[in-house]
């Protein structure tokens, strides 16, 4: 038996294409899961990123909390939000937040940070407001390395977030975890091989949002 | 008019970058602020548009002070031209020019119109208009610049080196238009520069600074070059101040000799009539009345010119529009010594030699007859 005989029996059984325990459900599961996080940590990591790169203050202590933050081993945080707040949802939320914040984070403050200060000036000097200046001159130009920290988020989130069902949760760590358990190693490496899918789909989506929203004017001259 | 008074600016790190300045600055014309690197140049500008706010003194507008005014509004009203020109890279050229007139609340096409007249205002081709600033040259992004900050036609205009960046050819060409704009908008214009020939060729009024943002002379160019205040400004002005002073006198009081010309198709009769003993050259010209060059009138063989054999005849100055340094260079360039003259469509008027230069140049510096700004 090798690694591509289980791929072929885990995907050929028909009892894996429907019900609870189907793929298209175990998908959708994850695919929740994963949105969900990324959006929390991009509501978070944006906002903050955007402003501390506009200001160029409070990068160090940016930068402390990130490095503190990507010291966290997500498996552990799992188990501590588990013993401190039981099952749920929220106990896989938290580490996966904590895992997506310092990309998103620290790409944003560094991708305006490192916008060429010229327009920047020339923008201030025509009147434009601070928020403005930010939302339609530095982010336009920022986004290709704004979106590249929200995609390396994204990936992480997604091959990460097979942690929930360590506490009874769904997703397609499902898979992995009762493959292991059950010693179904079928079940194992189908499990792996879905989520690596959905990696490789999520870099997809990442490079059709960068071709859609980045300006020509940006995607050339970079 | 603008108006600094005893401006003092002290950045926190106790750097003094301008020091109790005051000036007057005219309406409707260009006045030059210039220094060596770190005078305050820039930092004078900024303050104009509250970009830096002065340590000490007021600066007022018509009378009003700009420190009372809302920040933004303020800065609408006055173009902003920087020396990379900082166009915004993710938008077009159209829009890029369009900017302020949108800021101010403009509908989409009203501003775009507006800022496609603009282009043929700076010289830009309309075909740029959808281009991004990356497709363009240094020069043209600097036109874009200008454009941008002419868009919702503000009565003034600041400037910061906007033409150091690009090649000496392409500077000069972006001055000429800026002065033909001018001609045409009559803007009131601050410009910064750290070279002294862009401060004369532009200014109306030269603000000279010295280092620690102090004011070490404020006069119109042919003035500062006639009589710098001090040594410092005289060595700003560097050693050729002479030389370069000649450019705000006239050549239309040369008087041309009209003798030594002859057409290329000339008889032998026309040669020996045109040789004299004071003109010891003659200027061979095609029968388009354009000059081709010197020749010893023994070496003229009347019907067998051979034009490839003629002296080069240099550079020719435009009698009246040109200047006496026009004149004289046109004279020091050519390998006899004498200067050619043409007219406007570059037809031989006469020829000139560096004797009579060199008296025109001794008479107009005796009068101070230095008043009128001439083109060259
Ligand atoms: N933000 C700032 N903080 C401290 N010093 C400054 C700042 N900006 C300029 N300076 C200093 O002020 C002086 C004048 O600067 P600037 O106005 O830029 O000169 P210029 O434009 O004539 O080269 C220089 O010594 C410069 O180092
Ligand atoms: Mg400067």
């Amino acid at each position: 038996m090798n690694v591509l005989n289980f791929v072929n029996a885990f995907f050929g059984d028909s009892a894996h294409w429907h019900g609870y325990d189907g793929i298209p459900h175990r998908l959708l599961e994850h695919v929740q899961y994963s949105l969900t996080a990324l959006g929390i940590a991009a509501a978070i990591g944006l906002p903050v990123g955007l402003v501390t790169g506009h200001t160029g203050r409070g990068g160090n202590a940016l930068a402390l909390v990130a490095t503190a933050a990507r010291a966290l081993p997500s498996f552990g945080l799992l188990v501590l939000m588990f013993v401190l707040l039981g099952l749920g949802l929220l106990p896989v939320m938290i580490p996966l937040v904590v895992l997506a914040v310092p990309p998103i984070l620290v790409t944003t403050y560094e991708a305006v940070r490192s916008v060429d200060p010229s327009p920047v000036d020339a923008a201030r000097g025509m009147g434009m407001t601070e928020p403005r200046i930010l939302l339609r001159v530095e982010v336009p130009v920022a986004l290709p390395l704004i979106l590249s920290g929200l995609r390396s988020a994204a990936i992480q989130i997604v091959s990460t977030a097979t942690i929930a069902a360590y506490v009874s949760l769904g997703g397609l760590g499902r898979y992995i975890v009762d493959g292991l358990y059950q010693r179904d190693y079928e079940k194992v490496v189908g499990g792996a091989t879905l989520v690596a899918v959905l990696a490789l789909v999520t870099l997809t989506v990442f490079w059709a949002v960068t071709r859609v929203a980045v300006s020509p004017g940006v995607r050339r001259s970079a | 008019m603008i108006r600094i008074d005893s401006v003092t600016k002290r950045y926190p790190d106790g750097t003094v970058a301008v020091d109790r300045l005051s000036l007057e600055i005219p309406d409707r014309s260009i006045t030059v602020l210039v220094g060596p690197s770190g005078c305050g140049k820039t930092t004078t500008l900024r303050m104009i548009n509250r970009m830096v706010e002065p340590s000490e003194g007021t600066i007022t507008i018509d009378g009003a002070d700009i420190s009372r005014q809302p920040v933004n509004s303020l800065r609408r009203s006055m173009g902003y031209v920087i020396q990379n020109a900082g166009l915004f890279q993710h938008r077009t050229i159209v829009d890029n020019i369009a900017t302020v007139p949108r800021l101010l609340g403009w509908s989409k096409d009203r501003a775009r119109a507006r800022a496609r007249e603009l282009m043929e205002r700076v010289g830009l081709d309309a075909s740029l208009a959808k281009r991004y600033p990356y497709q363009l040259s240094g020069g043209q992004q600097q036109r874009v610049g200008v454009a941008r900050a002419l868009a919702a036609d503000p009565p003034v205009l600041l400037m910061d080196e906007p033409f150091s960046a690009v090649d000496p050819i392409v500077r000069k060409g972006l001055q000429e238009e800026l002065l033909r704009i001018q001609d045409e908008l009559g803007k009131t214009i601050v410009f910064v520069t750290h070279d002294i020939d862009e401060a004369i060729r532009l200014g109306t009024m030269v603000a000279v600074l010295r280092t620690g943002g102090r004011l070490a002379q404020y006069a119109p160019p042919a003035e500062l070059l006639s009589s710098p205040a001090d040594s410092f400004v005289e060595d700003f002005l560097g050693t050729d101040r002479g030389i370069r002073r000649l450019s705000f006198f006239t050549s239309e009081t040369l008087e041309l000799k009209k003798t030594p010309i002859v057409a290329v198709d000339s008889t032998a009769e026309q040669i020996a009539s045109r040789t004299d003993p004071d003109t010891p050259y003659l200027l061979v010209t095609g029968l388009d009345g354009r000059p081709l060059g010197w020749s010893e009138p023994e070496d003229l063989v009347a019907g067998e010119i051979e034009t490839e054999r003629l002296l080069p005849y240099g550079r020719p100055f435009v009698h009246g529009k040109d200047s006496l340094r026009a004149a004289l260079d046109a004279a020091v360039l050519s390998p006899t010594g004498w200067a050619v003259a043409v007219d406007g469509d570059g037809q031989v008027i006469g020829a000139v030699s560096q004797q009579t230069i060199g008296e025109a140049i001794r008479s107009a510096h005796a009068e101070g007859r230095d008043d009128a700004k001439v083109a060259g």
